[in-house]
C-alpha cells in the first residue's frame, strides 16, 4: 500500500465579486506521497496560493475533497481543524507572518501554548529549533528587528514547533535574495531527509527545482502537467548555467 | 506521534495563558494601545464633564443659589433644560462612535495577525476571548481616566461659573431633592462613566475580532491595512 499523505478530487474553488464568478481552482486532482518534496509552479495567477490554502485548511473548497492522512477534511469539526492546523501542518509564508508584538522565541512558542504543552517544555524546544535554524543569538529579538531571512527561519522553526508531518510553504523564498533563497531552500530541504517532512511548496524560484521530488504545473487553475525527479534533472542541467 | 492517528480535538487554553498573551500583547504595541485607549478616556471624559456639569447645576438651583450668581431666569430653574438634554445625548453619541470607531480600527489592523493565530491552532473563541481581556483592560483604564479628567473640567467650569460656592453644594452623593429630579451625584456617574467605557470598548472589539475569528484564515490573512 503506497502512502498518501494528501489527496485532493476533483477540487474546485470559485471566488465570487458581486455578480462575477472567479474559478481560481478548475478541478484539482494530486496524490503526495509520505515524505515527497512537492513543488507547485506555475505563472503568477495560476492557483497555487488558492490550492495550498486548500492543501492547508486554511479555506475551503466550492467543490471537491481533500484528503489529509485519510482524513476527509470537509467532515472534521471547527475544534479538530484547529488541531490539525495545530499538530499536522507547519505554515511557511511568502511575508513571513510572524506575530509582531511576539520576540522569535514567543513566535516558537505560540503553537506549542496553543498545544498545551508545558512551559518549561515549550522553552526548550523553542530554543532547540532557533539553534537549528541557526538563530541561537537572536532569540529575543522582535521580528521588526530581524533581517527577511531572519524572519523566515523563525517562521521555518515555528511551522516545526509541534512536529508536524506535512510543511506547507508558499513562496517561501519570493522576497529573499538568491543566496538567502538558496540557504532556505537547503533548511527546508534538509528538514524533508533527515526528518521525513512531506514539504508542499508553492514557487516561481527555479532553485527549487533541483530539490524537488516532483513538479506539479498548474495553469488556470488546471494541472497542466506533472514532472518527476529524472525529468527535472535534465531541465536542471539546461537552465543552470543562467542561474 | 502517530500520524495516521485520527484527528484530535483542539484543546482550550487555560484562562492564565490568555491573559499572558493579552498583557504581552498590550505591553509590546503599547505606543498603538496608548492611542486606542486615548479614544476611550476622550469619549467617557466628554461624557462624564457634561454630566457633572449638570448635576452641578441643578444641585446649585436646588441650593437656590444659581439665580443669584447668574442671574437665570426663572424657566430655566425648573430642572433639565432642553439644552441640557441635548447635551447629554450629544456626548453620549460623541463617545459611543468614539469608542467603537477607535476600537473597530484597532482591530481592523489585526486580522492579519488573527489569520496566523488560527493558521497555529487558535481555536475562535481564544482569538474573541484574546480581544476581550485587552479591550476590557483598556476600556477600563481609559474610561477611568476620562471619567477624572471629565470631572476635573466640570469642576474648574463650576470655579468659573459659582466660585467656591461650589464646594458647599457639590452633589457627590445620590439625592432625591423634594421638588426636582433625582440626581445621579458624582461619585455614582464616574463609577457609570467607567463601566458605560468598559462595556464599549468590549463591544466594540469583540464583535469585529469574532467576525475576523470566524473567516477562513486564507482571508483573514489577506486583509492589508
Ligand atoms: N480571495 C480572493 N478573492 C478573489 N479572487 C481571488 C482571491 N484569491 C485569489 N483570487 C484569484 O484567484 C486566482 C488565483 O490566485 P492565486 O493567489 O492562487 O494565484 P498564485 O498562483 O498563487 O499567484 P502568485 O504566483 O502571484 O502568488 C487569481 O486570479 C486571483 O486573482
Ligand atoms: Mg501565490
Amino acid at each position: 500500500m503506497s502512502d498518501i499523505v494528501v489527496k485532493t478530487e476533483d477540487v474546485v474553488k470559485e471566488y465570487r465579486m458581486g455578480s462575477n464568478v472567479l474559478r481560481a481552482l478548475d478541478g484539482i486532482n494530486i496524490e503526495i506521497q509520505r515524505g515527497e518534496y512537492i513543488s507547485l509552479m506555475g505563472p503568477s495567477g495560476s492557483g497555487k496560493s488558492t490550492l495550498f490554502n486548500m492543501i492547508g485548511a486554511l479555506d475551503r473548497p466550492t467543490e471537491g475533497q481533500v484528503y489529509i492522512d485519510g482524513q476527509n477534511m470537509s467532515n472534521l469539526s471547527q475544534r479538530q481543524i484547529a488541531a490539525f492546523r495545530c499538530h499536522r501542518v507547519g505554515y511557511i509564508f511568502q511575508s513571513y507572518n510572524l506575530l509582531n508584538v511576539r520576540t522569535a522565541h514567543g513566535n516558537v512558542t505560540l503553537p506549542m501554548i496553543f498545544a498545551g504543552i508545558p512551559d518549561k517544555q515549550r522553552n526548550e524546544k523553542a530554543e532547540k529549533l532557533l539553534d537549528m535554524v541557526g538563530l541561537g543569538d537572536r532569540m529575543y529579538h522582535l521580528p521588526d528587528e530581524l533581517s527577511g531571512g531572519q524572519r523566515q527561519r523563525v517562521a521555518i522553526a515555528r511551522a516545526l514547533a509541534n512536529d508536524p508531518s506535512i510543511v506547507l510553504a508558499d513562496e517561501p523564498t519570493a522576497n529573499l535574495d538568491t543566496i538567502t533563497g538558496r540557504e532556505i531552500i537547503d533548511l527546508i530541504k534538509k528538514l524533508n531527509t533527515q526528518q521525513g517532512v512531506t514539504v508542499i511548496s508553492a514557487t516561481h524560484d527555479l532553485k527549487m527545482l533541483d530539490v524537488s521530488d516532483r513538479i506539479v504545473d498548474i495553469r488556470d487553475g488546471l494541472v497542466e502537467r506533472i514532472r518527476n525527479r529524472e525529468e527535472i534533472e535534465i531541465q536542471v542541467g539546461e537552465v543552470g548555467g543562467h542561474e | 506521534m502517530n500520524q495516521r492517528a485520527p484527528i484530535e480535538e483542539q484543546i482550550d487554553l487555560p484562562f492564565v495563558e490568555s491573559l499572558r498573551i493579552s498583557f504581552q500583547s498590550l505591553k509590546i504595541r503599547f505606543g498603538r494601545s496608548i492611542i486606542t485607549t486615548a479614544g476611550i478616556t476622550l469619549g467617557i471624559a466628554f461624557l462624564v464633564s457634561v454630566w457633572t456639569n449638570n448635576e452641578i447645576e441643578l444641585a446649585l438651583q436646588e441650593s437656590g443659589r444659581s439665580s443669584e450668581i447668574t442671574g437665570l431666569d426663572e424657566a430655566a430653574e425648573q430642572g433639565i433644560s432642553t439644552k441640557d438634554i441635548w447635551l447629554i445625548i450629544m456626548s453620549l453619541i460623541v463617545c459611543v462612535v468614539g469608542i467603537a470607531n477607535s476600537m473597530l480600527m484597532a482591530v481592523t489592523e489585526r486580522f492579519r495577525e488573527i489569520g496566523t493565530m488560527k493558521c497555529l491552532g487558535a481555536l475562535d473563541g481564544f482569538v474573541v476571548r484574546l480581544f476581550l481581556l485587552e479591550s476590557g483592560f483598556q476600556g477600563f483604564a481609559g474610561a477611568l481616566i476620562g471619567a477624572l479628567i471629565g470631572l476635573l473640567g466640570a469642576v474648574v467650569l463650576g470655579l468659573k461659573n459659582y466660585g467656591f460656592d461650589l464646594f458647599f453644594y457639590f452633589p457627590l452623593l445620590p439625592a432625591q431633592p423634594e421638588n426636582g429630579p433625582f440626581q445621579l451625584g458624582v461619585l455614582l456617574l464616574i463609577l457609570l462613566g467607567c463601566i458605560l467605557g468598559m462595556i464599549l470598548a468590549i463591544i466594540g472589539s469583540s464583535f469585529p475580532a469574532w467576525r475576523a475569528a470566524k473567516l477562513p484564515p486564507a482571508e483573514a490573512m489577506r486583509t492589508e491595512v
